[in-house]
């Protein structure tokens, strides 16, 4: 957040016509900061050349390392303690079969629905913030999490679903949601502040809707309702692992496949119309992917609250890097929710407090922090 | 005046640009061969209906960019100036008609293509959150960069120069959230000039400057027109501004040319009143020569009899 200093630098303006015709080129050049380009930029022969934001990449790479840290930590805790070295022997196949048990049928796919979920959650956060420009234009506050939610109430609370059938219909609520925000905030494109407004329409709606289905609910559902409305990753296994292992390895490609066209919708349609990108297929494209990504997330593990929100700027302040940020998004989204979950258990004991509970308290505190310091800079 | 206005039609051949303020428009220079290997400019729009929705901006309106000219469009506000420069710049696609770009339908081009051809300056441009000059700039190099080839020496090249001809190359490390207004209008022109396109649209480059910073943006626009010999279409509130800067000038008003030509040639109180509804004077600017629009005092406009289109439109 800096404070705009406009008074700054206006010697060039005064330089006239005649003084800067005169220049050579090689003053031109010394002119130019080596620093004024982010980033290395790979070159290979056949003109290939891959740009990478040093930064960012050292982010990343911390942030995975936290991430498989804290699922080896994970892994290990519970009311059976495993070593960590046993974690991982048994990871490569060495462990023995009582502890293989143990991690690969009970903790390891709980922590593989962690990671997998935190990571759609943040690059659905991602890019629903860069779609819309706006950070609170994340699936939280558009409703999207109400909509899944409505869908799994209506399938626990009016049909007493089993498990896999709560998903899917917090999937299809979910999708059912997006395609509405699309559809009443379409208007010669999605404009980020008429999709923000109508996704916080919607979500007050659904927030309606799902108090009426839990008030109609008997005690057992609505039990079962309140637990999967807070966000948890209790007895979650393979099941829930493959469906979204499948839809992340099929849209995180595609997504970052685009992600340069998205960087140049940062600046506004007209001038990433001009540049060449086909702006409307582009946003349509990338918005599709991130409203899947996150029904796919919130069915897998519940309205798992404020990681879509708060990711995607925790990595942007991270690696100081304008743009989507939407790897280092994904990793931290991944972090978070390991180690959210990590220190639920950690704090309370296994399976005590669902996860959602602890990424709410850690997103409220630093959603206030935000608005705190975007005051102070006074863009608030 | 309309004789003279309407001269620029289809057959007209180009300027040789560097001395495009004492050559005609079509009177003189050689025709320019595109690549179809006919007689027509780069940039036309053929008999256009521009409409947003339903409301309809302009009618059948053909407008010729002629090459290497700096055209200036000019009109009251709501004249359709910067409908006609969306649809030249094929982000509004007109209802009927055609925009041309190089005898090819400007829609059915590649968008990547179009954009190594075409550059655009819109009004609405959002710099990123935390970006700074050079990176901003470098942002320009898009259309001509892709997956594999996202930085290569030649646009290092490019974007140091655009920035340079800009004169920005000092701030290229700095925040573009820290410059000031006119500093600011520099860099989103050098991100344009880093698409290294022939031509170059640029919609109301000068509003919210201060005259320092509006003459400065202008002064730049010619530089690139007269030294890089691109060919610029820009929309200015400025009747002045754009008498003075323009090599020809297009006046619109509710979506028809009611004049185009060389300023010198068009520019008269007759057209000024027709287009703007304002009784004026047009003397000689005593710097450049080029037209001057004197407004008439209140009293003289008060008395006088209401503004009506003299001529036919």
């Amino acid at each position: 957040m800096k404070a705009p200093r406009n008074q700054a630098g206006h010697h060039h303006l005064e330089r006239t016509q005649a003084e800067r015709v005169e220049r050579d080129q090689a003053e031109r050049d010394q002119a130019v900061p080596a620093r004024a380009f982010r980033g290395r930029t790979v070159r290979a022969g056949g003109g290939l050349s891959v740009r990478v934001d040093i930064r960012a990449f050292t982010v990343v790479a911390l942030l995975l390392v936290a991430a498989l840290t804290a699922s080896v930590v994970l892994i290990g805790t519970g009311d059976f303690p495993i070593p960590a070295t046993d974690v991982l022997k048994t990871l490569l196949g060495n462990g023995d079969a009582g502890q293989e048990f143990i991690v690969n049928e009970l903790r390891l796919p709980r922590v593989l629905v962690g990671l997998l979920v935190g990571a759609s959650l943040g690059l659905g956060g991602a890019l629903f913030q860069a779609i819309s420009r706006n950070p609170l234009g994340s699936p939280d506050v558009l409703g999207l999490g109400q909509g899944s939610t409505a869908g799994a109430l209506v399938m626990i609370v009016l049909f007493s679903g089993s498990a896999t059938q709560v998903a899917l219909g917090a999937l299809i609520g979910g999708l059912a949601t997006g395609f509405a925000i699309y559809v009443l905030a379409w208007k010669q494109g999605v404009h980020g502040y008429r999709l923000v407004l109508v996704g916080i329409g919607v979500a007050a709606i659904l927030t309606a809707v799902n108090g009426y289905l839990i008030t109609k609910a008997d005690l057992v559902d609505a039990a079962r309702a309140v637990v999967w409305m807070t966000g948890s990753l209790n007895g979650r296994d393979w099941a829930q692992v493959w469906p979204l292992l499948i839809l992340c390895a099929v849209l995180v490609p595609l997504v970052l496949g685009n992600a340069r066209g998205l960087r140049m919708l940062e600046m506004g349609d007209d001038v990433a119309y001009a540049l060449g990108v086909r702006v409307e297929r582009t946003r349509l494209l990338l918005l599709v992917a991130a409203v899947l990504l996150t029904a796919a997330a919130t069915a897998a593990a519940g309205p798992v609250g404020f990681v879509a929100l708060t990711a995607p700027q925790l990595a942007r302040r991270l690696t100081r890097s304008p743009g989507p940020n939407l790897v280092p998004a994904m990793c931290m989204g991944a972090t978070l929710l390991v180690v959210a979950d990590w220190a639920s258990q950690r704090a309370f004991g296994a399976d005590q407090l669902p996860v959602g509970v602890v990424t709410g308290v850690l997103g409220g505190v630093y959603l206030l922090w935000l608005l705190a310091t975007e005051r102070k800079a006074g863009r608030i | 005046m309309r004789a003279d206005g309407k001269m620029s039609g289809k057959s007209s051949g180009t300027t040789s640009g560097k001395s495009s303020g004492t050559t005609r428009t079509g009177a003189d220079g050689g025709p320019h061969m595109n690549d179809q290997g006919s007689t027509v400019n780069r940039l036309s729009a053929e008999s256009v209906t521009l409409a947003y929705d339903q409301r309809v901006i302009a009618e059948q309106l053909s407008v010729e960019i002629p090459d290497n000219s700096f055209t200036v469009i000019v009109g009251p506000n709501a004249c359709g100036k910067s409908t006609l420069l969306r649809a030249l710049s094929r982000m509004l696609k007109p209802n009927q008609g055609r925009v041309l770009l190089d005898g090819q339908v400007i829609q059915s081009m590649p968008a990547k293509k179009v954009a190594r051809t075409l550059g655009l300056l819109p009004q609405s441009s959002i710099a990123p959150d935390g970006i700074t000059v050079g990176d901003l700039v470098g942002r320009g190099r898009y259309p001509h960069q892709g997956l594999l080839r996202q930085w290569s020496t030649e646009d290092e090249r490019v974007v140091r120069e655009s920035m340079t001809s800009t004169g920005v190359a000092e701030l290229a490390d700095r925040y573009v959230d820290e410059l000031s207004g006119g500093q600011r209008q520099r860099v989103w022109i050098a991100m344009a000039l880093a698409q290294q396109t022939p031509l170059l649209l640029l919609d109301e480059p000068t509003t919210y400057l201060d005259i320092q910073h509006q003459i400065d943006v202008l002064d730049l626009c010619a530089e690139l027109h007269e030294e890089q010999g691109r060919t610029l279409v820009a929309v200015l509130h400025d009747l002045n501004h754009a008498a003075r800067y323009a090599t020809h000038l297009i006046a619109l008003r509710d979506g028809s040319v009611i004049a185009e030509g060389r300023p010198s040639d068009i520019v008269t109180a007759e057209l000024v009143e027709e287009v703007f509804g304002l009784r004026c004077q047009v003397i000689d600017d005593p710097e450049t020569g080029t037209p001057l629009v004197v407004p008439a005092g209140r009293k003289a406009r008060t008395t006088a009899a209401p503004a009506a289109g003299v001529t036919k439109g």
